[in-house]
């Protein structure tokens, strides 16, 4: 005990420089654990706070998640986030690896700088103002792809009421705003390769094509699996400003557009199904953190000095 | 595409002339689309409100308007007071946020601090799971009481892991402990090290952090649909977006309530929205090309670890 103390005497001056960002993480990170509690209970808000909001509230064990497995949303909910995120991870990465070898091969570079800052914008654009720049397209009876089919001699469609196109609508738009931003990512470490291989590639004959398949996507693989594995560590987490902001929250196109956080929000601020959104947050959690843990073991396989931990 | 053809030397690497347009093509395509939706929303801005409600959106409008500007600037107390709330918060919770995260990583960076390890995985634990939204709601808003102040969107946003472990690599990278060390022999204390030897030499470090978080603050809106129900401290995306919901809502309801077209003349229109979208968006836009370097760096060092 006197050595603890001495311990913390001789370290005073670094844990005072943690306190401060320790206190935050106790209060924003780890206090809410305690909440979790809320799925098993029915959940009512106590004027005397926090505690006695817990407190209070009557056990029902595992009933809001048997609620919220038993009725389509947790099916629907789950599909959407699952099904959204995987195409994302396969198309964003498809795109995102073919768009940074198509930049690096430019022979212009000030060009490809150019092209580079253009493809950065919408990675600093709020998913607030995305849903404007997706409504000046699908506004009913302003919006210029109406226009454009009008041309063609098309009715107008009712975009944000007909959920069919959606799926697509929405893989657009985060393509859109996610693909410049990764594809620097892999831009940086394609200019990161040695130049010499590629001069004895092409001593050996090997055609542009040759080099990119075989030097070029094999010397990039260690990133773009980890880059991966991190994306489908948090397959369980969708973009809460995506889902929300840019179907303008329509309730016609919830079947499409509800994910787990949305449905989370909604249990929150509109229906008040505090226990069964809690339930569904920590179904979230749970499978998130297993999901992480499992993708940070596939990683230390792979390449020990990439893992997150 | 094919190399082995007669070439000059410096041409080497280069794929051919023909491929190269495409590239470009494709690139610069790409690059367009990225930019061009703000571009719309700009002309959008400034057409007349009239032309556009019988046109539409179109690219080149039959008649242009600077009245979207104007009416903004001369009725909308609104608008300037998000700016007001969005900048306070920007900068105040850059400043908070750049001081907790600075001193966290660098006493866990130090090896010669005892908890360093305990004090790392308390940070790094807070990435693989967290209580959701909810419960963070409760203690956010029930526990500290912070719903309906400014601090409900500046101290949710204050620490990251994330931003906790790019900025320990940065310093155990362009900090060689030789340096705190021949301090520390020099008689200088360990905060005195910190500020007039550490904080300088990474200051590209601070920077990049200080830029990721000036962004969040900025573009957020979410803690504002959670905390925020009093007027005065709505920030500007998070006023873009009740304006749009209650223009769904009066549109609704038009029909069966007389004083909602009164209500509908008094809310901006579309121009004006687009020119406050315009507006929102514009310091970014501006800064943008600065932020994007450091954004680069911060990848790259956020990639290298420790």
């Amino acid at each position: 005990m006197a050595a603890f103390f001495r311990n913390v005497i001789r370290n005073k001056v670094m844990l005072f420089m943690v306190l401060p960002g320790a206190i935050w993480f106790f209060f924003f990170s780890y206090l809410p654990l305690v909440g979790t509690v809320a799925a098993f209970k029915q959940y009512r808000f106590n004027r005397e706070g926090f505690w006695a909001s817990i407190y209070t509230s009557k056990w029902v064990g595992w009933d809001n998640f048997k609620f919220l497995f038993n009725n389509n949303d947790a099916y629907v909910i789950t599909r959407n986030t699952l099904l959204y995120n995987l195409v994302f991870i396969i198309l964003g990465l498809v795109f995102s690896v073919a768009m940074a070898i198509l930049l690096s091969e430019l022979i212009n570079k000030r060009l490809a700088k150019l092209y580079q800052t253009g493809m950065f914008l919408p990675y600093f654009l709020s998913w607030v103002i995305v849903g404007y720049f997706a409504f000046s397209f699908l506004s009913m009876d302003r919006g210029m792809l109406n226009q454009i089919i009008a041309g063609f001699g098309i009715e107008p469609i009712q975009w944000y009421s007909e959920a069919a196109y959606w799926p697509y609508i929405l893989i657009l738009v985060s393509l859109w705003k996610a693909i410049g931003y990764n594809s620097v990512v892999y831009l940086a470490s394609i200019l990161g390769i040695d130049k010499s291989l590629y001069e004895a590639a092409m001593i050996d004959g090997a055609s542009k094509w040759q080099q990119i398949r075989n030097v070029t996507i094999p010397l990039l693989s260690p990133i773009i699996i980890i880059m991966t594995l991190l994306a489908v560590g948090r397959i369980f987490y969708a973009d809460f400003g995506l889902f929300y902001q840019v179907p303008r929250d329509s309730g016609t196109l919830y079947s499409v557009t509800n994910v787990i956080d949305t449905y989370v929000y909604r249990g929150l601020k509109t229906t008040g199904e505090i226990g069964m959104s809690t339930a569904a947050g920590l179904y979230q959690s749970v499978v998130g953190f297993v999901l992480v843990i499992l993708s940070n073991y596939v990683v230390r396989k792979i390449d020990k000095d990439s893992a997150l931990f | 595409m094919a190399a082995g053809k007669k070439r000059k030397k410096r041409d080497f690497h280069h794929i051919s002339r023909g491929w190269n347009v495409v590239l470009n093509g494709i690139a610069g395509m790409f690059a367009f689309l990225c930019v061009f939706p703000f571009l719309f929303v700009v002309i959008i801005s400034l057409t007349d409100e009239k032309t556009l409600a019988r046109d539409g959106y179109r690219l080149l409008p039959a008649q242009w308007s600077l009245e979207a500007y104007r009416f903004i600037f001369r009725t909308s107390d609104t608008l300037l007071r998000s700016y007001e709330v969005t900048i306070a918060v920007t900068v105040i919770g850059t400043v908070i946020s750049l001081i907790l995260i600075s001193l966290y990583a660098y006493a866990i960076s130090r090896k010669s601090f005892r908890y360093r390890r305990f004090f790392s995985i308390f940070a790094i634990l807070t990435m693989l799971f967290n209580g959701g939204m909810i419960p963070t709601y409760m203690v956010v808003s029930q526990l500290l009481g912070l719903k309906d102040t400014i601090w409900a969107l500046i101290l949710p946003l204050a620490m990251n892991a994330f931003y906790i472990m790019i900025l320990r690599t940065f310093y155990s990278t362009s900090v060689p402990d030789a340096i705190v060390e021949s301090a520390k022999i020099d008689g200088a204390g360990e905060f005195y090290t910190f500020l007039k030897i550490v904080l300088p030499l990474s200051l590209p470090g601070l920077a990049t952090i200080g830029l990721f978080s000036t962004l969040g603050y900025w573009n957020d809106w979410f803690n504002a649909l959670l905390y925020i129900d009093n007027p005065n401290l709505v920030p500007l995306q998070s006023m873009l977006m009740r304006i749009e919901s209650s223009i769904q809502f009066i549109q609704q309801n038009s029909q069966n309530s007389s004083m909602s077209l009164a209500a509908l003349q008094s809310i901006p229109q579309d121009t004006s929205r687009m020119a406050m979208v315009v507006l929102a968006t514009l310091p970014i836009i501006f800064a943008y090309p600065f932020f994007q370097r450091y954004f680069v760096q911060g990848l790259t060092v956020g990639a290298v670890k420790e």
